[in-house]
């Protein structure tokens, strides 16, 4: 029993509903809900060490034992994801102290952020199937209000097709969960686990995982991405780059969790599948990344590639590939938002998200260029920077598992990256000057501090990738062996 | 809705202490029985949404000059609170803890912190109930 693993969850919900208080008082708004995010990556920070001297942890909420009560368990896996959640968090929440509109935070803009980023750690750190919906769920319904926000027109139109679309994937994942409980009769993780080795993976249990890849299909935008690039496209930039960071990601957790802990005894036919929609999914964004000239689209076209990447390595299915998917998830979450904010800045100083009209920002604005220089060649994967370790080890992964479609498809699709963001910066950062040292939008410290303080990590993420190693080798080596799992929530006391 | 409906209003004046009287039992009974914090606030909020039907909003809003929203806050965080009530204990986050108490009138009666933790609930169903009624009513 260890109450701490609860706290990632319950201290931005206590928080989110304390600051409903607080509606006016923006400067208790703004400053309560940076430090919580800061507490939070503390508490990870702590939980990573003790999981690497203690192993795996659960805590049973009211004392109600596994497999009958809900718990939450943090392995490596979850706490690093957890941990990098509250970074991108707090940086997020720095870049909308200055960009965001005074009218939205005075209707609960940092409340719902707060229960955003309490869905999203309670997801990565559930362990129980039904509570895993549920924090999708509680994450969702703060998205939805997110993406509204302001009441613009093409706002409501893309929320719209927000809402329905992930109404009608919960559903799908709520059919999917009473499926699996009427064939296998639990719903606890470890326990559904064990249930499916004793049984065998019938073929009617592959079928159910089938449904469940359909719903983190359509959540992470793995292959079912049709939805996503319009809808964060519409959103003010510090919420896109939350949504950007985080909201893809929780769906590609999931997807890893239940296809390396219930269904991995027919990888033949399940992630097989999974590499398909991978391929499919790394074609068509890098198709949508190159071919429109819309910065705010490019750059979520590059959030679709990303899900296919990382799920190449689930699919190669072995320790490096998935090290590697865990390397570049934790890379994802730190350069997409940074992404998202460069990308944001440069509308909110030249006023317009097309590309042809902007040019020659780096004489106006040399920081922002530099930083974005940085970004191009991190998600690329060029060596120093965070995204090299990744794509090496899901190549790696990938070449043993003998799958050199998806090995070429993967890094195909790195060099459409390299070329979508090439293309910005040569056509936005160099160039001719047209915006005149008077008519210049001053840059705020606002918006600097949070992107450099994110390059800043995908530097030192890249660098310092062999600090991280133990930690995620600890995390593959929990995916591939799930009895480690079972063992820490069934058995330990 | 100007017009003058003598039967709705009677009646209301009548129902409302029912539903009030009903709301309180089914919250109470809830802890070994069919009801509960949940169904409680329904009932409690129909009660409202009643009123605001028979009598006209503005007279309502005077006589229960709440924010309903800020009772959803409110009960919410009482609900959160007695799961960190478990963890001050050193207990596991959520634990409830009940005891047998011997009271004046009532006599020997079980009191538990389940209910504190379902008047929260309660109070979140209520406000947002009534929040809800309220903002559909004002956009038409």
């Amino acid at each position: 029993m260890n109450n701490i693993i609860v706290f990632p969850m319950a201290i931005p919900v206590l928080a989110g509903i304390i600051l409903i208080f607080f509606r006016n008082n923006r400067h208790v708004q703004r400053w309560t809900s940076f430090f919580v995010m800061v507490v939070n990556a503390c508490i990870a920070l702590y939980l990573l060490s003790l999981i690497q001297r203690e192993g795996i942890m659960r805590i049973d909420f009211g004392g109600w034992e596994p497999p009958f009560g809900i718990l939450f368990v943090a392995d490596s896996f979850s706490v690093i994801l957890v941990l990098t959640t509250s970074i991108v968090a707090a940086v997020c929440f720095i870049y909308a102290f200055s960009s965001a509109e005074k009218n939205y935070e005075q209707t609960y803009f940092y409340s719902f952020v707060n229960f955003l980023v309490a869905g999203v750690n309670g997801s990565f750190l559930t362990g129980d199937l039904f509570n895993l919906y549920v924090c999708f769920e509680v994450m969702l319904l703060a998205s939805y209000v997110l993406i509204a926000f302001g009441g613009k027109k093409n706002q409501l139109k893309e929320s719209m097709k927000y809402v329905i679309i992930n109404v009608v994937s919960s559903w799908f994942f709520l059919v999917a969960i009473a499926y699996l409980y009427g064939t296998v009769g639990t719903l606890n993780m470890a326990h559904l686990s064990e249930r499916i080795a004793e049984a065998g993976q019938t073929p009617l249990l592959t079928v159910i995982s089938m449904v469940f890849l359909t719903v983190f299909g359509l959540k992470a935008g793995l292959l079912l991405y049709f939805w996503l690039p319009r809808s964060y496209s519409v959103v003010p930039t510090a919420i896109a780059a939350l949504f950007g960071g985080l909201l893809t990601k929780v769906g590609i957790y999931a997807c890893v969790r239940v296809f390396t802990l219930f269904f991995y005894h027919e990888p033949e036919i399940t992630h097989a599948l999974i590499g398909i929609m991978a391929g499919l999914t790394l074609i068509g964004g890098s198709i949508g990344a190159v071919a429109y000239r819309d910065i705010r689209l490019i750059v979520t076209y590059n959030v679709v590639i990303a899900v296919g990447f990382i799920l190449v390595g689930l699919s190669a299915g072995t320790l490096e590939a998935l090290e590697g998917s865990i390397y570049y998830l934790v890379h994802d979450m730190i350069v997409k938002p940074l992404l998202f904010l460069i990308a944001g800045t440069m509308i909110a100083v030249t006023g317009t998200a097309k590309m042809n009209d902007m040019s020659g920002l780096i004489r106006n604005y040399p920081m922002l260029g530099w930083m974005f220089f940085v970004v191009k060649l991190s998600l690329a994967g060029i060596p120093p920077f965070s995204g090299f370790i990744g794509k090496v080890l899901v190549g790696q992964g990938a070449i043993d598992a003998g799958s050199y479609i998806l090995l070429a498809l993967a890094f195909i699709s790195s060099i459409f990256v390299l070329y979508s963001l090439l293309r910005i910066f040569l056509q936005c950062f160099w160039g001719e000057t047209i915006i005149s040292t008077e008519d210049e939008m001053p840059m705020k410290k606002g918006w600097v501090i949070p992107c450099a303080l994110l390059t800043a990590a995908t530097i030192a993420l890249g660098l310092g990738a062999e600090s991280l190693a133990p930690y995620v080798k600890d995390a593959a080596e929990t995916l591939i062996n799930p009895q480690n799992y079972i063992d820490a929530v069934l058995y330990k006391d | 809705m100007r017009t003058n409906n003598v039967i709705l209003r009677t009646v209301t004046r009548i129902v409302v202490i029912i539903i009030l009287t009903l709301a309180v039992y089914l919250f109470l009974a809830g802890h070994h029985a069919p009801g509960g914090g949940f169904i409680g606030g329904l009932v409690l909020a129909s009660a409202f949404v009643l009123l605001f039907i028979a009598v006209d909003m503005e007279t309502v809003r005077k006589a229960v000059p709440i924010d309903f929203k800020l009772v959803a806050a409110l009960g919410a965080f009482i609900s959160v609170a007695t799961g960190f009530g478990g963890v001050m204990f050193g207990e596991p986050f959520l634990n409830q803890v009940f005891g047998y108490v011997e009271l004046p009138f009532f006599g020997e009666t079980e009191l538990t912190t389940v209910t504190i933790f379902e008047a929260g609930v309660a109070l979140a169903v209520v406000g947002v109930v009534v929040t809800i009624i309220l903002s559909i009513a004002e956009d038409v």
